[in-house]
This record gives C-alpha cells, sequence and structure tokens, in this order.
C-alpha cells in the first residue's frame, strides 16, 4: 500500500523567552525530530506520555501550528510550502476530532451550523442541499437529524465527540487525526466511539493518525504503532509485533504498566523510576537512559544518540543494547561502553503472554 | 454463608446511605440506598462510570456534603463503633485526618499553592497531634522520605507547582497518611497520571498499607486497578450498588450485565477483538433514575419484570450479590445470548 502522508525529520521547538523583549534563552524541543509514514486505509497509533509530543506532532502535521523545520508529504503535495490559500483546499481531505469535546465545540452555534460550516466554506454545498447533507451526517454517526437545532450544552460526553466526528466527516476527509478522541469518556461510551470511528473508516476508507496515552484503546484501533518519547520516535512496528515484542526498554515499561482487569496476572511490573525529563532540558544521548532498565545500559546511552533502526522485519527500534544496531562495538567502546548490545526481555513481560 | 461471629468487627460500616441533592431540576438521588462494610486492612474498590454516586459516597462517609446535598434520615455510617452522622462537627473534624483520611484524583487543586509542601504536611501534625513546628516538620520530610520522594528535606521546601504530577500525588499521600489513619479513602488516585507513574503510586500505596495495617476504598472508573489491587469489589451505577463480589469472583463470573457490559467494552491488552461489545445509551441523569430496574433500558436481557420491579440484591455465589432478576431466571441470559448468535450478532 502506499503512503498517504509521509512526515520527514518534523521538529517544533517552542522558544522559551525571558525579559520585556523577549530574549529567547531556550526552547522545548516538543517534537525533536521525527520521520513516519501512514499508508492509505491504515490507522497509525501514536502513542506515549504526557509531554512526548504527541499532540503537537497531529497538529503541526496539520500545520494547525507551525512546525520549525522539516517535511510533511500528503497525497505527493508538500503540506508545509503550501501559501493559506491553498492550505485551505488540502485541510478539506485532512481533518482533525478533538479530545475534548466540550471545548471543540462553539457553545454558541447549533450543532447543524457547526457541521454546516465546513460545507459552505468550502463551498461542497449550500441551502436545502447543505440542509440535507448535515442531516444525513448526523444519522451516519448515530444522532437523529432533528439534534441539528440543538446547541452542544444539550448533549452528553459521548454525544459531542459524535457531534465533532460528524464536522470532520463534512469536508469528505480522506485522512483524519484523532486527537485522543475517546480519553474524556466513560468505558461504555469510549467503546460506542471506537466502533463507530471503525466503522466509518472501513465505509469511507479513511486513513486515521490515532494519538492516545491509553496503550489498550491503541492495540485495539492500530495497524501500526509508533512510540514517543520526549520529543522522539522510539519505536515503530506493527501492532501486533509491538505488543507482542517491544525491543524498546521504554516501551516495555510501558506496556508492563497497563493494569489488566484480571485478576488472575496480577503481574510484576517493571516501575520505572523518577519522572519524564522536561523536553526543555533533554538528557543527553538517549533521551531514556536515566531511567533505563536494560542490564546493559552504560555510559555509550548517555553519549551515543540511539538511531531509529530496524530490528525485525517492519520492526524499528532506537535503542543501541538491543541488537542489531547500526552502532558498531568499537564506537561504542570510544563512547565509554562497558556492556556489550544484548536481547533483552524483562520477566515481567514474558509472564503476561 | 459464614457464621457471623467468627468474622472480625468491621472498621467501617455502611448501611442504607441515601444522599439527595435537591436540585431546580428535581431531587438527584446521587446514592441511593447504598450497604457496604469494610474489613480491617482490606482495600475494596468501588467501580463506576461518571454520575454512578461512588464519589458522593466517600464524601458522605466523610461528611462533606454541602447543600444542596444532605445525607438522609435512616442512613448510617459507623467507623470504629461510633456513628459519624451524629457526631458533633468539632469529633468529626477530629475523625478526618487523624483516622480517616482522603486523596483526591487532581493533586493541584487539593495542595495550597502559596506554602511549602513540606509545611502543609506538618501542619496536619501540628492540628492533629499537637506536635512542636520542629517536630511536625522532621515528620513531614520522613512521610516525604516513606512516599519514595528522593531528597526529601529538599523537596519540603518547594511549592506544589515546582512538582510534577506524580510527586504531587506523593506529597498528597505524604499528607494523608501523617496521622496514621486507619482508613484511606482513595477517590481516583491515579487517574491524571500517566501509565508508569500510575503504577508507581499503586505500588506506593499497596506498601504504605502493608506498613500503616490501613484499609483502603479506591473509587476508580478502571477495572484494571480493580482488578490489581482491590480484594472486593462493589460496582455502582445510578446511584445504587448493582453488584458485590470478591475481585476473583466479580471478573471470573460477572453477574449483573452492566459489569457483563463493562468487562465486555473495554479493551483489553493482549486481547485482540475485532468489535467491542457496547452498552448502548447513557447513564440517565440523577433526577430522573429509571423506574424499576435502573439499568433496564440499557440491558440486552430486559423484559417486563425488570421495567415495573426494583431488584434487590440477590446472593448468587459465595459473598457474591448482585441486584438483578436474572438471578431468578437464569435462563433468560442464556435464551438471549442464543437468540443474539442466531441473529448473526456476536455475543
Amino acid at each position: 500500500m502506499s503512503s498517504l502522508l509521509s512526515v520527514r525529520d518534523l521538529v517544533k521547538h517552542f522558544p522559551i523567552t525571558r525579559g520585556v523583549f523577549g530574549r529567547p534563552v531556550g526552547a522545548v524541543r516538543a517534537v525533536d525530530g521525527i520521520s513516519f509514514d501512514v499508508k492509505q486505509g491504515e490507522t497509525l497509533g501514536l502513542v506515549g506520555e504526557s509531554g512526548c509530543g504527541k499532540t503537537t506532532a497531529g497538529r503541526a502535521i496539520l500545520r494547525l501550528i507551525e512546525p520549525t523545520s522539516g517535511q510533511v508529504t500528503f497525497d505527493g503535495v508538500d503540506v508545509l510550502s503550501r501559501d493559506p490559500a491553498r492550505l485551505r483546499a488540502l485541510r478539506r481531505r485532512m481533518q482533525i476530532v478533538f479530545q475534548d469535546p466540550f471545548s471543540s465545540l462553539n457553545p454558541r452555534m447549533t450543532v447543524g451550523a457547526i457541521v454546516r460550516e465546513g460545507l459552505i466554506i468550502h463551498e461542497l454545498a449550500e441551502g436545502a442541499a447543505a440542509h440535507a447533507r448535515v442531516k444525513q451526517l448526523l444519522e451516519e454517526v448515530g444522532l437523529r437529524p432533528e439534534y441539528a437545532t440543538r446547541y452542544p450544552h444539550e448533549f452528553s460526553g459521548g454525544q459531542r465527540q459524535r457531534i465533532g466526528i460528524a464536522r470532520a466527516l463534512a469536508v469528505e476527509p480522506s485522512f483524519i487525526v484523532c486527537d485522543e478522541p475517546v480519553s474524556a469518556l466513560d468505558v461504555s461510551v469510549q467503546a460506542q466511539v471506537i466502533n463507530l470511528l471503525q466503522d466509518l473508516q472501513r465505509d469511507r476508507g479513511l486513513t486515521y493518525l490515532f494519538i492516545a496515552h491509553d496503550l489498550s484503546v491503541v492495540e485495539h484501533v492500530a495497524t501500526r504503532v509508533a512510540v514517543m518519547y520526549l520529543g522522539h520516535i522510539v519505536e515503530l512496528a506493527g501492532a501486533e509485533d509491538l505488543y507482542a515484542e517491544p525491543f524498546m526498554p521504554y516501551t516495555q515499561a510501558l506496556l508492563s504498566a497497563v493494569p489488566i482487569p484480571d485478576p488472575q496476572k496480577r503481574k510484576q511490573r517493571i516501575v520505572l523510576t523518577g519522572d519524564v525529563p522536561s523536553p526543555a532540558n533533554p538528557p543527553p544521548g538517549c533521551p531514556f537512559h536515566p531511567r533505563c532498565h536494560h542490564p546493559a545500559k552504560d555510559a555509550a546511552c548517555a553519549r551515543i544518540t540511539p538511531p531509529l533502526e530496524t530490528k525485525a522485519d517492519g520492526h524499528l527500534a532506537a535503542c543501541i543494547k538491543q541488537p542489531p544496531t547500526r552502532i558498531t562495538w568499537e564506537e561504542q567502546l570510544a563512547a565509554g561502553a562497558t556492556h556489550r548490545p544484548e536481547r533483552y526481555v524483562p520477566l515481567a513481560l514474558a509472564a503476561r503472554s | 454463608m459464614t457464621a457471623p461471629d467468627s468474622r472480625p468487627p468491621a472498621l467501617l460500616t455502611v448501611r442504607d446511605l441515601r444522599t439527595y441533592f435537591r436540585t431546580d431540576a428535581g431531587v438527584a438521588r446521587a446514592v441511593d440506598g447504598v450497604s457496604f462494610d469494610v474489613m480491617p486492612r482490606e482495600t475494596i474498590g468501588i467501580v463506576g462510570e461518571s454520575g454512578c454516586g461512588k464519589s458522593v459516597t466517600s464524601l458522605s462517609i466523610m461528611r462533606l456534603i454541602r447543600p444542596p446535598g444532605t445525607i438522609e434520615a435512616g442512613s448510617r455510617v459507623e467507623f470504629e463503633g461510633r456513628d459519624l452522622l451524629a457526631l458533633p462537627e468539632p469529633e468529626m473534624r477530629k475523625i478526618r485526618g487523624n483516622r480517616i483520611a482522603m486523596i483526591f484524583q487532581e493533586p493541584m487543586t487539593s495542595l495550597n499553592p502559596v506554602f511549602t509542601v513540606g509545611e502543609q504536611i506538618a501542619e496536619v501534625a501540628r492540628v492533629h497531634a499537637n506536635a512542636s513546628r520542629k517536630d511536625a516538620w522532621d515528620r513531614a520530610v520522613e512521610m516525604l522520605q516513606l512516599t519514595g520522594i528522593p531528597a526529601p528535606a529538599q523537596r519540603a521546601t518547594e511549592y506544589p507547582h515546582q512538582l510534577s504530577g506524580g510527586m504531587r500525588q506523593r506529597v498528597m499521600i505524604a499528607m494523608a497518611l501523617v496521622m496514621d489513619p486507619a482508613l484511606l479513602i482513595a477517590d481516583e488516585p491515579t487517574t491524571a497520571l500517566d501509565v508508569t507513574i500510575q503504577a508507581q503510586i499503586l505500588e506506593l500505596l499497596q506498601q504504605l498499607q502493608e506498613r500503616f495495617a490501613m484499609s483502603i476504598i479506591l473509587i476508580t472508573h478502571d477495572l484494571g486497578v480493580i482488578a490489581e489491587m482491590a480484594q472486593r469489589v462493589l460496582v455502582m451505577y445510578a446511584g445504587e450498588i448493582v453488584e458485590q463480589a470478591s475481585v476473583g469472583e466479580l471478573f471470573a463470573r460477572p453477574h449483573h450485565p452492566y459489569t457483563e457490559g463493562l468487562l465486555a467494552a473495554m479493551p483489553t491488552l493482549g486481547e485482540a477483538r475485532s468489535r467491542l461489545a457496547v452498552i448502548p445509551g447513557t447513564v440517565p441523569p440523577p433526577t430522573r433514575w429509571p423506574a424499576g430496574c435502573r439499568f433496564h433500558d440499557r440491558c440486552r436481557y430486559a423484559w417486563e419484570r425488570p421495567e415495573r420491579d426494583h431488584p434487590p440484591l440477590f446472593e448468587v455465589g459465595p459473598a457474591h450479590w448482585s441486584r438483578c432478576f436474572l438471578a431468578e431466571e437464569p435462563q433468560r441470559r442464556t435464551q438471549a445470548k442464543d437468540a443474539s448468535a442466531i441473529a448473526g450478532g456476536s455475543a
């Protein structure tokens, strides 16, 4: 399958300024050079903890915030060099569904007006045709057409998220960034919205970038998964491979930390020490090395920035201690290595399958 | 059932607790006849979705309900043999913090931004134990150390905004445990935290429970957290307990259709499913609980009886109760499953 979206070396730094003249004194390296492709019709899951840069990445791709540098190609078109007028035409094909269904809908607009707005702006329909289209869209996301005359506050969280989805669908996009679309919802409602997104994908051939912190949800929806840590993608693989055999020690810890709703499987966890470092002052070398539990971790991890490289077929990870790696032993020695790379699968993960 | 006298006395006994809010939209029966016990050193989980009454239950135990909310007459909360609902407020204040402590979802809003965390923890010791300034401060540092905060003496001099979310929750736990309470109520203690930090906090709670020999009421919407932490579970829906069982029993043999639905609706790591089961509809507003069984309009098995009659809790297994007429008419469950299989739906 061909790539619909291609992201290369995407960087977004937010400057930290001081004083009345806004003298830059540093930068929050929210997204620090990430590259990935999203293939036509697939769902790429983008997971990570707060502050890892996943939301910034999603927005920078759509140019809802301007990236610092990098390249984004959507269906052969260079997104970042487009002028505003031509960007609008592109936006019709790239949409976003936000996390918070309470703040992302204008409270002064009726549901009908919210969904219709995109149709009017992009001159897709007007008058009676737009009206009919809005009703059809509401039905498609499981809402009653007569809701068009009501206001967002009259709806529950799950219903509002359906309104947000209808708004995104109105302009018939081929690609949707779903930014934590079910995080604010209760379990029973979350399942309804996940199923809806999957049905829409199947019926309309949609491609999703699905950003979430909930690894169980991502495993359920994603074809492939990218794991982010401190602005970097540290692992990228098919969903099944990533969950079955994570290479990167961070991914391993993340997976082992998820509580499993089965008391028979009470398990050992890899409990990481400390907090995620600040993206304004990331550690040198591997961003994860201060918290890493790999037994071969050594001084080289603090000096060498690990490349995101192939560890198994279609499985990329950034760790110089998980073989194979193109960072040679000589290079590691020169950086102060004391432990040779060695494949490491923590017991806590081995025990659960 | 085991003979009642063979069991140690419960630390906390809640009987027929009703907490209503009289609002313009009508009477919201947020907690509507809840009864349960908490045994010494036990962790009991209360699980349910937004608006089910799980947080109001815990606030009622602490008597932290503000108008227009009232704890209705006939409700009973007994703790260490004392009737909490009849205690004068100064007495109740001694219980809070001293014997029952509470931690919340968002530590930032529960900490005072203008005092250092050390001062805030020390104040608890000074107010409740009349400790001297010096002793209280030492105690604060010691508590921070116990909760696994690195460089506790240094951290004690910092303000809440200087700490990460996980650190703040540790500070909250330190503050809650200063007075060595017998019962800790933890209301969604890890919901705002990242999964690796959640793992740290859950681990910490387990260690401290052991050390302080306390009971925990753990309130959460996350069945995964319940499975890892609790010995017994209460499932709440629409202001009522709809199912109660040991954690093993509940996950192995969920009886109430709501519990069954929650488990099926959850995507679970390592269990690939093509499609999630859904519970149709949403939780009704607390001013308008449906007549009969409050879950009947969302239930896949519902028939005339639950539409008409309100089910009591039935004993459906050893120490396992379920508020569902399927206890008396179990064949309806298998019939409904067969019917949906024939119709091509997934069971």
